[in-house]
C-alpha cells in the first residue's frame, strides 16, 4: 500500500529524515516510536503533502507516486492524518466542516454526496461510539476544545471518513486513560483487511490497546530498529539511548 | 454609439468572463445626453424624464453648488483625475423612451439580459417573494409585483415615476437626509441623477416581501448616478436589497449613487447590498469606481435602520453608509463584509451620529484583503451632548491573505456626552498555511478551504442578509477570492 524508499527531508537547511525506509501492506498496523524531535511529525506531514520541505527519495501509495498528488488528492485517495496539534478554525462550525470534508471526498470518489439528514445520522452514530459530546460539534472547529477533545475530534473525523491509510501522530499524548481506551476502540473498530495504520507514539501504553504488527524506532533520521510488539516493551525498559 | 461598444470578445475577455460571469455587455440601441456636464445636459435629463419644474430647479440648484465644490482627496485609494466633461450623464435603451406598461412588451434583449443575470422579470418566472426594480444604465426598465404591493398601499416604483405620480412625498423627503450641499459626489448626483428606486411603506404596514433593485451598468463612457429614496412611515417595516453588476471594460466607470432612508416613529428599514460591480482585471485594469453616499435618518422615536453590505466588486469602493439617530431610543446598525483582491481598493465604513436619547448603534465590519489589494475601515461614532445614555459597540476584524495586501483601521470617536458607552474591538488575522493544510488534508481544495474559512470569518454579517441572498453572497465571497491562494 505505502512504500517509502530512502526518504531524505530538510527543513530550513536542517536535515531531519536521512534515508528513511518503510513498507506498509493492507491490513497492517505499524507503530513508530522515537525521541522528541526525531522527525516523526515531519514524516507524517510529508505523507500528507505539507509544503515547505526539501525532499528526495521515493514514496508510492497504491503504486502511484505520492509526490504527483496534491494534498487534497491524497486525502481523496484515502490518506488521513490525525494531527499532533489539530488546528483551530474560528467561525467555522464543526458539523459544517465535517460535512464539507465528507462530501468533498465522496465527490472525488464519484459517490453521491450526503444530504444533511444522512450526514447527521452518520455523525451521531460515530460520535456515540467515541462518546464524543455531540453538542461540541455545533461549536467552532476546535475552538475552546480541550487537548483531549481535539484529539478525539480527529479520531471522529477519521472514523467518519473511513480512510485507507490512517496516520495517527501522537494522538495518545494528552489523553486520560478512559479517553485512550475509547480512541483505541475507535481505531480497532475501523480495522479492516484493506486498510492500514501508522501509529506514532511516545508511550507503550497505547499499544496495550492497539496491537501493532510492527514496532519501529526512529532515531537520527532513520529507523534504527524494527520488531514486533515486544520492542515497545523493551524500549520502555531501556530508553532510546541504550537500545542498541 | 462607440466602436468599442460592439466589439466581439477577445480571448482574454472570455477567460475573464469565467471569473466574472456578469461581464458581458448587451448590444442595444441607446439614447444619450450630449457628452459633458452643463446646464443644457441637466435640462436634457429633466426633460426626457418629463419632470416638473421644481425637480429641474432642485437639479440646477445642486449644479450651481457643485461648481463651487472641490473633489475630495482625503481617501486612501487614489485614482487618476476624472474628466467630468468627458462622460455621458444619461444613457438609456431607445426602446425605453416611452416605458412599456407591460413587462412582456419590453425589448427582448433587456429581458434576456436580466435573465442572464439571474433576475427574471416576466411574471411566470419571477423570483418568489421578491419584488424587483430593474435599473439599466440610466432608467428603470421594469418593476415586478407592483399590483400586489399597491393593494397594501405600498409604493415601489422608479424614482422618475414617483416624481410624477407622488410629487408630494418626493418633495417632502428628497434631499432631507443628503442635502444638496452635502459633498462633491452627492451634490453631483443631486444635479444629474437619472433613475433609481422609490419606496413608501404606509403607517403600520409590514412589507410582505423583499424589495429589491438591480442596478446594471451597460453603456460605456457613462457615469451611473442613481437615486434611491425609502420612507418607512410610522410603525412600518421593510427589507430592501440592492444588487449590482457591470460589463468588463478596460476603462474605469464612475458610479455615484445617493441613497436616502427615512424611518419614522417605530419604523424599521433593513437595507442590504450585494455589490458586485466589475472589479477590473487581475492587473488592475478597468473596473467601476463606486463612490456612493448612503445615509439613513432615524427620524422617529424607537425607529431602526440597519445597513448590511457585502462589497466584493469595483476597482475602488469608497462609501460610508451612515445612520443619523435623531429619534429617542432609535437604533442604527452597520454590518459589512468588504473583500478586495488583485489590485482592488476599498475605503469603507460607517458613521453613527447619536442625537437622541438612549440611542444605540452597532458596527460589525469584516474586511478581507488578498493579492495586492488595500483596504481601509474608516468609521465615525459621534455622540452629541444631548444623546444621553447613548451606546455604541464596534467590532472591526481584518483578515489578510498573503503578504502583499494591506488592511487599515481608522476609527474616529467624538463623544460629547459623559454617560455614553462606547466600546471598540479590533482584530487582524491571517489565514495560516496550517489552517489551509488542515482543510486540504480533509479533502477540500484550496479554494474550498479559503471559502470555508472566510465564510466562517464573516458569518455574523452573512447571517444578517435575507435568506434568499445569503447563499448567493456566500458563493460570491468564495468566487471573489479565487486565485488568491497557492
Ligand atoms: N519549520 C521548521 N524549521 C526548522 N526546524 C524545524 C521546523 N519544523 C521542525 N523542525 C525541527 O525538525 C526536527 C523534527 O521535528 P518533528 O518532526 O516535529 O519531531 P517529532 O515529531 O519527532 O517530535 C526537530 O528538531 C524540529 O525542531
Ligand atoms: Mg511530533
Amino acid at each position: 500500500m505505502l512504500k517509502i524508499k530512502n526518504l531524505k527531508a530538510n527543513i530550513n537547511k536542517k536535515l531531519i529524515l536521512d534515508g528513511f525506509n518503510l513498507e506498509i501492506k493492507p491490513g497492517e498496523i505499524h507503530a513508530i516510536m522515537g525521541p522528541n524531535g526525531s522527525g516523526k511529525s515531519t514524516l507524517s506531514n510529508i505523507l500528507s503533502g505539507k509544503k515547505g520541505y526539501e525532499i528526495s527519495g521515493q514514496i508510492t501509495f497504491e503504486n502511484q507516486n505520492l509526490f504527483d498528488l496534491e494534498v487534497e488528492e491524497r486525502a481523496h485517495k484515502g490518506i488521513f492524518l490525525a494531527f499532533q496539534y489539530p488546528l483551530e478554525i474560528p467561525g467555522v462550525n464543526t458539523n459544517i466542516f465535517l460535512k464539507t470534508s465528507v462530501n468533498a471526498i465522496r465527490k472525488a470518489k464519484g459517490e453521491t454526496e450526503l444530504d444533511a439528514i444522512e450526514f447527521l445520522k452518520l455523525v451521531k452514530k460515530k460520535a456515540n461510539e467515541l462518546k464524543f459530546d455531540q453538542e461540541k460539534l455545533s461549536r467552532q472547529l476546535n475552538v475552546g476544545f480541550s487537548g483531549g477533545e481535539k484529539k478525539k475530534n480527529e479520531i471522529l473525523q477519521m472514523s467518519i471518513l473511513d480512510p485507507k491509510l490512517c496516520i495517527l501522530d501522537e494522538t495518545d499524548s494528552g489523553l486520560d486513560i478512559d479517553a485512550l481506551k475509547i480512541v483505541a476502540n475507535g481505531v480497532n473498530a475501523l480495522r479492516k483487511k484493506n486498510n492500514a495504520f501508522l501509529i506514532i507514539t511516545h508511550y507503550q501504553r497505547l499499544l496495550n490497546y492497539i496491537k501493532p504488527d510492527f514496532v519501529h524506532v526512529l532515531m537520527n533520521g532513520k529507523l534504527i530498529k524494527s520488531g514486533g510488539p515486544g520492542l515497545a516493551l523493551e524500549l520502555e525498559k531501556k530508553g532510546y539511548e541504550n537500545l542498541n | 454609439m462607440k466602436e468599442s461598444y460592439n466589439k466581439s470578445l477577445t480571448e482574454k475577455e472570455v477567460e475573464n468572463l469565467k471569473n466574472y460571469k456578469y461581464g458581458f455587455s448587451t448590444d442595444i440601441e441607446e439614447v444619450r445626453a450630449p457628452k459633458g456636464l452643463n446646464e443644457e445636459v441637466i435640462k436634457f435629463i429633466s426633460k426626457i424624464k418629463k419632470e416638473p419644474e421644481w425637480m429641474l430647479n432642485f437639479r440646477l440648484k445642486a449644479f450651481e453648488r457643485f461648481k463651487k465644490l472641490k473633489e475630495p482627496n482625503w481617501q486612501k485609494p487614489k485614482y487618476p483625475k476624472i474628466n467630468y466633461q468627458d462622460l455621458y450623464y444619461y444613457s438609456a435603451p431607445k426602446s425605453m423612451k416611452d416605458k412599456p406598461k407591460d413587462i412582456n412588451d419590453l425589448d427582448p434583449k433587456l429581458l434576456e439580459t436580466y435573465k442572464k443575470l439571474g433576475i427574471p422579470l416576466q411574471e411566470q418566472k419571477r423570483l418568489n417573494g421578491i419584488a424587483v426594480d430593474a435599473v439599466f444604465d440610466s432608467v428603470s426598465v421594469a418593476t415586478t409585483f407592483k399590483e400586489e404591493l399597491t393593494k397594501k398601499g405600498i409604493i415601489f416604483c422608479s424614482i422618475s415615476e414617483a416624481i410624477q405620480k407622488h410629487p408630494e412625498l418626493v418633495k417632502k423627503y428628497l434631499g432631507t437626509v443628503i442635502p444638496l450641499t452635502d459633498h462633491f459626489f452627492a451634490t453631483l448626483n443631486s444635479a444629474v441623477f437619472t433613475d433609481g428606486s422609490f419606496v413608501y411603506i404606509p403607517e403600520g404596514i409590514r412589507c410582505p416581501m423583499e424589495l429589491s433593485t438591480y442596478f446594471r451598468i451597460n453603456a460605456s463612457d457613462t457615469g451611473q448616478f442613481e437615486r434611491t429614496l425609502i420612507i418607512a412611515d410610522k410603525g412600518s417595516y421593510v427589507s430592501y436589497l440592492e444588487g449590482c453588476t457591470a460589463p468588463m471594460r478596460d476603462e474605469n466607470q464612475l458610479h455615484a449613487a445617493n441613497v436616502e432612508l427615512i424611518a419614522l416613529d417605530d419604523a424599521e428599514i433593513k437595507y442590504s447590498t450585494v455589490q458586485n460591480w466589475y472589479p477590473g482585471d487581475e492587473n488592475g485594469k478597468g473596473g467601476i469606481y463606486n463612490f456612493v453616499t448612503k445615509r439613513g435618518l432615524c427620524k422617529g422615536n424607537n425607529s431602526k435602520i440597519s445597513w448590511t453590505q457585502v462589497e466584493t466588486g469595483s476597482a475602488i469602493t469608497w462609501k460610508y453608509p451612515s445612520c443619523i439617530l435623531k429619534g429617542d431610543n432609535s437604533i442604527g446598525e452597520f454590518y459589512s463584509i468588504a473583500i478586495t483582491n488583485n489590485y482592488q481598493k476599498a475605503d469603507t465604513g460607517t458613521k453613527m451620529i447619536h442625537l437622541g436619547k438612549n440611542t444605540k448603534s452597532k458596527i460589525i465590519s469584516k474586511g478581507i484583503s488578498a493579492g495586492n489589494s488595500d483596504m481601509v475601515y474608516r468609521g465615525l461614532v459621534d455622540v452629541s451632548s444631548k444623546a444621553e445614555n447613548a451606546k455604541n459597540y464596534t467590532q472591526c476584524d481584518s483578515l489578510l491573505m498573503g503578504n502583499k495586501c494591506g488592511a487599515h483601521t481608522v476609527p474616529y470617536i467624538k463623544n460629547k456626552n459623559s454617560d455614553s458607552n462606547i466600546a471598540h474591538e479590533a482584530t487582524t488575522s491571517k489565514i495560516s498555511e496550517e489552517q489551509l493544510h488542515y482543510c486540504q488534508q480533509r479533502g477540500l481544495n484550496s479554494e474550498e478551504a479559503v471559502g470555508l474559512i472566510v465564510n466562517g470569518f464573516c458569518k455574523e454579517v452573512l447571517q444578517q442578509l435575507p435568506m434568499e441572498f445569503a447563499v448567493e453572497a456566500q458563493k460570491l465571497v468564495g468566487i471573489s477570492l479565487e486565485g488568491s491562494v497557492g
